[in-house]
């Protein structure tokens, strides 16, 4: 059958590496943030796909919390970037240099 | 239906939209109501929390349980919660963010760590910590004027986030395995697997695993957590350092200790490593730090090493030290923070060891207290500091990681430098320039409150590791 579960797991792992890629070289603290949901999101495909492999609701109704929590997660981090930027004028990170890592 | 589980998270939850109400009622400017009602509500819970300890026993389709376990780590959150909510005013007036709701994002954070602690689905612990989070994201940015509290709060969000993203993975895997969320029916699974699970679930659990040590901040998940706690408000660095490690030890219990777990796999000999790595990195970089804040920020580091012999060691008296070093843990830092927020009299964040010359003269309680907080955390008999560490280093003993326990102890030695030279500066050091402190009752008080809180677990550590291990008996 076209396409299984492995095919959907697969799709689900390159986004993931997609995103993660986005968080480590992306500099735009948008852009970083939006690779994050990407992630999260591939995550979404691999409980849907899991949930239609086992004929089991409850990776779907975890695809709905967390969708909810990303939403949460993207207001905060939305107004935090906010706050940032006046001080700032610049939401890139390499200016986030008042301490060191 | 069976509430007595979720008492404790339903007072919280019920508590905190009381302090936004009462905050709002309360007018402009009063900002007294939000703390002490909020206070009240943590009070009320932790009542609660007594009242039907360990009476829980699992609920919702065995979602969440109200075992003594949760009862245990309950008692912690609450505890450290009640003495930043005591400690807070002053420093958000000093800072010109005093809002009231710095009260109920504080409640919102404890119920998602008690949910942390009482979950028994993947699910459920999910939702616990990113309430918790998503409440700390916003605690750490509070002082909004600040450009550092600023940045700590991007650094804190995006990489949270992105452990998140690793965390929610590690669940789809163990569920895409298992067929379920649910940790006991994950357990029969495996339990009843012919074939060998491997693979994702193998993947799965250590992806896991990695989100729940990013935010107790193990080495080398470490890195965020010196800026964190370093431009976060003070007591929101003390409830961080303390509750939130609590937490997510308490969730990493849950899941990794039931036997069926392991999957064969070493995950001791990975932990090992980690265990040596996140002792020796955090007691050296804390040797050479010039601010009290971020030597604090790496002490803690150096503790979660220890904490995590104990959670190695994977035995009763492992489990029972651990909750009982987690309790303890708490008075200490809690404390050696207060007295950080109460000393650095510039008010400019820089928290420099150098305002602490001759606090001895000037202060002598609180030099007292601090001396107390700097012995206990070195781990000196007979506070509570060294049973904590005495307990879980005898644990790994019993287990057979005697090389661990050698490392443990000799970077015991090297932490007595820098705990002990704050301890110099107050008592020897001349001062240029000798000012009055600020004096402040609650927060004096809550110093105070965690001093004899330490004195009495060390003299009386028999008990408190009697009740942490009936609490422990419901998860090995």
């Amino acid at each position: 059958m076209f396409p299984s579960l492995n095919h959907y797991l697969i799709l689900s792992a390159a986004l993931f590496c997609i995103g993660a890629a986005g968080v480590l070289t992306r500099k735009n603290a948008i852009i970083i943030f939006a690779s994050i949901e990407l992630m999260l999101n591939a995550v979404n495909l691999a409980f849907a796909a899991f949930a239609r492999h086992w004929g089991d609701v409850s990776g779907q109704i975890f695809v709905i919390f967390s969708l909810a929590v990303a939403a949460a997660e993207v207001a905060v981090g939305l107004a935090i970037i906010v706050a940032l930027f006046r001080h700032k004028e610049s939401v890139n990170i390499d200016d986030v240099n008042l301490m060191k890592w | 239906m069976n509430l007595t589980p979720i008492l404790t998270p339903l007072i919280l939850g019920a508590g905190a939209i009381v302090v936004l109400l009462a905050d709002l009622l309360a007018g402009k400017g009063n900002k007294t109501v939000a703390q002490v009602v909020a206070l009240a509500v943590i009070v009320f819970a932790g009542i609660a929390t007594v009242a039907v300890w360990g009476r829980g026993g699992p609920a919702f389709y065995g979602q969440v349980s109200g075992d003594g376990f949760a009862s245990f780590f309950n008692l912690i959150f609450l505890l450290v919660a009640f003495l930043v909510v005591l400690t807070s005013p002053s420093y958000l007036k000093r800072s010109g963010s005093n809002y009231g709701e710095y009260y109920v994002l504080l409640l919102l954070a404890v119920l998602g760590m008690t949910f942390m602690a009482s979950g028994t689905d993947l699910l459920i612990i999910f939702l616990g910590l990113e309430t918790m989070s998503i409440s700390l994201y916003v605690l750490v940015g509070f002082h909004k004027q600040r450009p550092r509290s600023n940045e700590a709060a991007l650094k804190y969000l995006l990489l949270g986030a992105f452990f998140t993203g690793f965390l929610l993975y590690g669940i789809a895997l163990v569920y895409g395995s298992t067929g379920s969320t649910n940790l006991e029916a994950i357990a029969d699974y495996v339990k009843a697997a012919s074939t060998p699970l491997g693979g994702y679930m193998g993947i799965g659990l250590a992806l896991l695993l990695i989100g729940l040590i990013f935010k107790i901040a193990i080495v080398p998940f470490h890195f965020w957590s010196p800026d964190v706690y370093d431009g976060a408000p003070t007591p929101v660095t003390a409830f961080m350092s303390t509750a939130v490690k609590a937490a997510a030890f308490a969730a990493a219990m849950r899941i990794f200790y039931h036997p069926a777990m392991t999957l064969g796999i070493p995950w001791d000999k990975a932990l090992w490593v980690l265990a040596v790595l996140t002792i020796t990195v955090g007691n050296l970089a804390a040797l050479s730090q010039s601010s009290i804040k971020r030597m604090l920020a790496y002490s803690s580091i150096t503790h979660a090493g220890y904490l995590l012999v104990g959670f190695i060691a994977r035995n009763e008296l492992g489990a029972s030290g651990m909750l009982y070093y987690l309790f303890s843990y708490g008075f200490m830092n809690v404390g050696a923070f207060t007295i950080a927020y109460l000393v650095n009299r510039r008010g400019d964040g820089s928290y420099s060891l150098s305002d602490y010359a001759q606090l001895g003269a000037r202060n002598p309680v609180l030099a007292l207290l601090m001396s107390i907080f700097m012995l206990s955390l070195t781990g000196i008999p007979p506070l509570a500091g060294f049973f904590g560490k005495f307990y879980v280093f005898s644990a790994a003993v019993q287990a057979g990681y005697v090389w661990l326990v050698i490392i443990g102890v000799l970077n015991s030695v090297i932490s007595v430098f820098y705990y002990l030279r704050v301890m110099v500066i107050m008592y020897m050091r001349e001062a240029e320039d000798l000012k009055d402190l600020e004096r402040v009752p609650s927060v004096g008080f809550a110093a105070l409150v965690c001093g004899l809180a330490i004195v009495l677990l060390g003299l009386f550590s028999g008990s408190l590791l009697e009740v942490a291990r009936n609490s422990i008996l419901t998860i090995l």
